[in-house]
């Protein structure tokens, strides 16, 4: 096992905007050998998929690689005819995308267009590659992996999504996989099934793979081997547990800290303190389908609150409740100790000043054909009244507490800031309002972890300042020890249980607390392996199912 | 039974050529990816459009005439050929011009302009200019009767021409050409107008359906799929039919113009709901509504603008077949009534000549004039459309 599978040398790519050449990579090179897993880490930008799809020889509409060879088992993927690289992609060399949802065709079963593959390139008639299909499925852990093949793409799970499509990629045996961050989209308690699936399979085929993602953790319990890159450059590459153990360029050293940033929670309020906002015993449906029960929690002056739970447990349903965007039907939210109405259209001017919210996608947040300072001088102006030059001198007041200069930056549209700018956007427009309370919604989920670490900080130092109160919406556990005083856990739109952030994270829990926790990455590279054996699962497949009931 | 031989061989022949061509194209540049990948499709196609400008070619260079009769197929392609060099040289020398002269603004806007944008702005332009000082421009009025009709258009005396008219006269013996310039006036004016009425109303109703949902949405939307089921060419005859009993001449035109712009708002109606359905689910529309903003402020300020992009597209086209509507009417002789000029009802009562085609291409390019008058506009705002939704990109998406 000691032959070079895939060799890209002085690799250089290069993407057209506005009639020029851009660089992307800037000369990185790569070696895989057969049977080793490369972890390729990154921010957002960094080039990681670009450099992922040009070891397949291939590149997306308006790149082109410029310079460097890419040499896969010795045939080089920048001369080869177009006949030549049909016969590698999909039978030697295999891709697995990040969003299983958008790369299957909705329009056919899952197990016809696994064995198109196979069928296309001759290795295997339609029923062989069936029951070989079948037989991944099984080992992949699907349930029911019988039937489940011939089911229609959105009639199964995100997660069983995945992991079909892991098993498509694997229906030729090809030599090189590239997962292109497969579970990113996905839940903690759904991603560790599929991480556990893969690293299973890659091992028993010994299929050699390229593992992309920007999360470490992830990265850690995948990779022989991991390459840090940054902005289209390498940074440095090692074995997994020496890069773990002694990263040494500072940008790795960054990387690693990030998860250091933690705030001490604040004392518990006094016990007759009148709480900022109060949700008691709300009910709420989507027409006739009921999705929150009961539910109830306190947040207090300068404290924050993380409601944390998978998708479809019910915390973004809370946000629009509190907001008033979907009236709940029993219950009643309380600001300051008035009841609010539950309709927002009823709501005062004042009462809707005091509650704001950021939003996860700030690419949608924004009104792209705003500039920012029409975004952030908007509720200046509705709220106080503010015009001409006093409405300026506020604006400009917000952008220094957002730590991005009026003169530099009010008169861009939000297309040309980056993802953490526009966030911190966000974070402005809600300021203008003068509000008391803020819901963020998943507001970091969307970030790198750097730029992250680096809007959590802000949010943190404007609460210190302003006294705000924060609902803090996040399925990352990593966020709620960072920034939470309290934490509400949901499922199922019920609350699961609550209390103070250093109890939450001390056993006793209730057992789905229990396993949301242990869920969650560690920078461990035998956490995963260690995780399994404790949940008394060898391969986990549908342990995370098990420990539920 | 020639033509089961011969097409056949045609394609066999293309095909050979196209092959040899791959191959010769490998040997010379020793196997480049370009000729190397190259599908047989490809060759073949690269062949017939060789074969069809050789063909040009040489439909170009035929005389004439042949045994002193005009050959009417090699007169037109060559009409069509000099129209089309001269389009390009005009356009060329326009965005040269547009580099140099004006702001900043319009001088960056031209250095990363198309050819064909150019083009569609300048003939935009043209219209736009004969359109508003038609009165000057026009040597004669548009109703203005002279004693020599029939004129051949060219002003060649020996071909029936007469160089006070250079494109001639009708039957009646008014001059094309001035009917022709105030036509722009009439016809496009009257268009433009009636696009604007329908985007008025269609928008503003489209934008509130999808702001305001629930039976509002509901009520419009319904209201809209009975307008649109009835074949709207056909409706519209029926309204100016109808309206034609209460009032006639420029009332009639007015009633036209509010008939066409209510039967085309149902199209602008869907679009824009569409286009703002998808805008209103954005969270930055959810947070002005957490404001407390109004429904003015939310359409106005925070939709219109995301729509522009695809809005103009459509106003494009739906000038265009606005235009072609009001000209398809006058040719039926309900739209803009005579003495005003206008280009379909142009093309009506010299649509005879097109009979002379085949002997006298001078005669029967009298109703072509109007008629090409027409097609060049639409071309034209098409350029100039597709150029401007490339810029804002917002169809991209």
């Amino acid at each position: 096992m000691t032959d070079l599978l895939l060799e890209m040398h002085d690799v250089q790519i290069e993407g057209r905007s506005d009639e020029t050449w851009m660089p992307i990579i800037k000369g990185v090179d790569l070696i895989l050998k057969k049977g080793e897993v490369l972890g390729l880490i990154g921010e957002s930008g960094a080039g990681k998929s670009t450099l992922g799809l040009a070891a397949m020889g291939f590149t997306r509409d308006g790149v082109r690689i410029s310079g460097g060879t890419v040499t896969f088992d010795g045939i080089d993927l920048r001369t080869a005819s177009a006949e030549t690289k049909r016969q590698l992609l999909g039978k030697r060399i295999a891709y697995v995308a990040q969003s299983a949802a958008a790369s299957f065709n909705p329009a056919h079963k899952l197990i016809d267009q696994h064995t198109e593959a196979p069928v296309q390139h001759g290795t295997a008639s339609k029923a062989e590659s069936m029951a070989d299909g079948i037989e991944l499925y099984r080992r992949l852990r699907l349930p029911d992996p019988d039937e489940i093949g011939f089911r229609y793409p959105h009639q199964v799970s995100g997660g069983q999504l995945q992991r079909a499509m892991t098993a498509m990629a694997m229906a030729t045996r090809p030599d090189l996989i590239i997962f292109d961050e497969p579970t990113t989209a996905l839940d903690v308690t759904t991603q560790i099934e599929v991480l556990a699936a893969i690293r299973d399979i890659v091992e028993q085929f010994g299929t050699a793979a390229i593992y992309i993602t920007h999360d470490l953790a992830v990265v850690a319990q995948m990779a022989d081997r991991i390459k840090v890159l940054l902005k289209g450059e390498e940074v440095e590459e090692a074995e997994t547990r020496e890069m773990l153990s002694a990263p040494k360029e500072d940008y790795t050293k960054s990387l690693w800290a990030v998860r250091a940033f933690q705030r001490p929670a604040k004392p518990a309020p006094a016990t007759d303190a009148i709480p900022v906002v109060s949700v008691q015993t709300v009910t709420a449906a989507y027409g006739k389908i009921p999705v929150l029960h009961d539910v109830s929690f306190d947040i207090h002056a300068g404290r924050t609150v993380a409601v944390v739970g998978e998708s479809g447990s019910g915390k973004s349903t809370t946000a629009r409740v509190i907001t008033g965007l979907l009236p709940q039907s029993a219950g009643v939210v309380e600001l300051d100790g008035e009841p609010l109405p539950a309709d927002y259209r009823k709501r005062s001017k004042d009462q809707l000043r005091q509650i704001q919210m950021i939003y996860q996608m700030a690419d949608t947040a924004l009104n792209p054909r705003q500039t920012i300072a029409e975004i952030v001088g908007r509720p200046v102006e509705f709220y106080t009244g503010l015009k001409g030059h006093a409405k300026r001198n506020r604006v400009a007041e917000l952008m220094e507490q957002i730590e991005l200069p009026a003169s530099e930056y009010a008169d861009r549209l939000p297309s040309e800031l980056s993802g953490g700018q526009k966030q911190r956007i966000g974070i402005a427009r809600a300021l203008a309002a003068e509000p008391k309370f803020i819901i963020c919604d998943e507001v970091t989920s969307a970030l790198d972890q750097l730029v992250a670490e680096g809007i959590l900080r802000l949010l943190a130092r404007l609460q210190d300042d302003l006294n705000l109160s924060y609902m803090f919406i996040t399925h990352d556990l990593a966020t709620v020890r960072s920034i939470a005083d309290e934490v509400v856990v949901m499922k199922d739109g019920r609350v699961v249980e609550q209390g103070r952030k250093a109890e939450m994270f001390r056993p006793p829990h209730h057992p789905y607390t229990d396993l949301l926790l242990s869920s969650v990455p560690e920078m461990d590279p035998d956490w995963l392996t260690n995780l399994l054996a404790e949940r008394g699962v060898h391969n986990i497949g549908d342990a995370a199912a098990a420990s539920i009931k | 039974m020639s033509a089961w031989i011969l097409v056949p061989a045609v394609f066999a022949s293309l095909l050979a050529l196209g092959w040899a061509g791959r191959l010769a194209g490998q040997k010379a540049t020793g196997n480049a990816p370009t000729y190397r990948d190259m599908p047989l499709a490809v060759a073949f196609g690269y062949a017939f459009a060789l074969a069809l400008v050789v063909a040009g070619v040489w439909l170009y260079l035929q005389p004439a005439t042949l045994d002193g009769a005009p050959r009417a197929s090699v007169i037109f392609w060559r009409w069509a050929v000099h129209f089309l060099a001269a389009s390009a040289v005009a356009a060329f020398v326009f965005r040269l011009a547009g580099r140099h002269i004006g702001t900043e603004g319009t001088k960056k806007a031209f250095r990363n302009m198309p050819l064909t944008a150019a083009f569609g702005i300048l003939v935009v332009l043209i219209y736009a200019l004969t359109a508003i000082f038609a009165g000057w421009i026009a040597p004669h009025g548009q109703s203005q009767v002279f004693a020599t009709a029939n004129v051949v258009p060219g002003g060649n005396a020996a071909l029936g021409g007469n160089p006070e008219f250079p494109l001639g006269t009708d039957q009646i013996g008014r001059d094309i050409l001035s009917r022709l310039i105030y036509g722009a006036q009439n016809t496009v004016g009257i268009a433009f107008a009636t696009t604007l009425l329908a985007f008025f109303l269609g928008g503003t109703l489209g934008f509130l359906a999808a702001t305001l949902q629930g039976w509002v949405d509901q009520v419009l939307s319904r209201l809209v799929d009975v307008l649109m089921a009835i074949p709207s060419l056909i409706f519209s005859l029926l309204l100016i039919t109808v309206a034609s009993a209460w009032v006639s001449g420029a009332g009639l035109t007015a009633a036209m113009v509010v008939i066409i712009a209510v039967i085309d708002s149902t199209r602008v109606f869907r679009l824009s709901r569409a286009v703002g359905m998808n805008i209103v689910v954005m969270d930055y529309i959810e947070a002005a509504k957490l404001r407390g903003e109004g429904l003015t402020y939310l359409i106005f300020r925070e939709i219109l603008p995301n729509a522009t992009a695809p809005l103009l597209a459509e106003f494009g086209l739906r000038f265009c077949f606005v235009f072609l509507t009001i000209s398809a009417l006058s040719f039926l002789g309900l739209g803009i009534q005579p003495p005003l000029a206008d280009w379909g009802t142009m093309v009506k009562d010299l649509s005879a000549f097109i009979n002379y085609a085949a002997f006298a291409p001078q005669i029967a390019s009298a109703p072509l004039l109007a008629a090409g008058a027409i097609a060049l506009l639409t071309v034209a705002v098409n350029f100039v459309v597709d150029w401007m939704l490339q810029r804002s990109s917002g169809l991209k998406e």
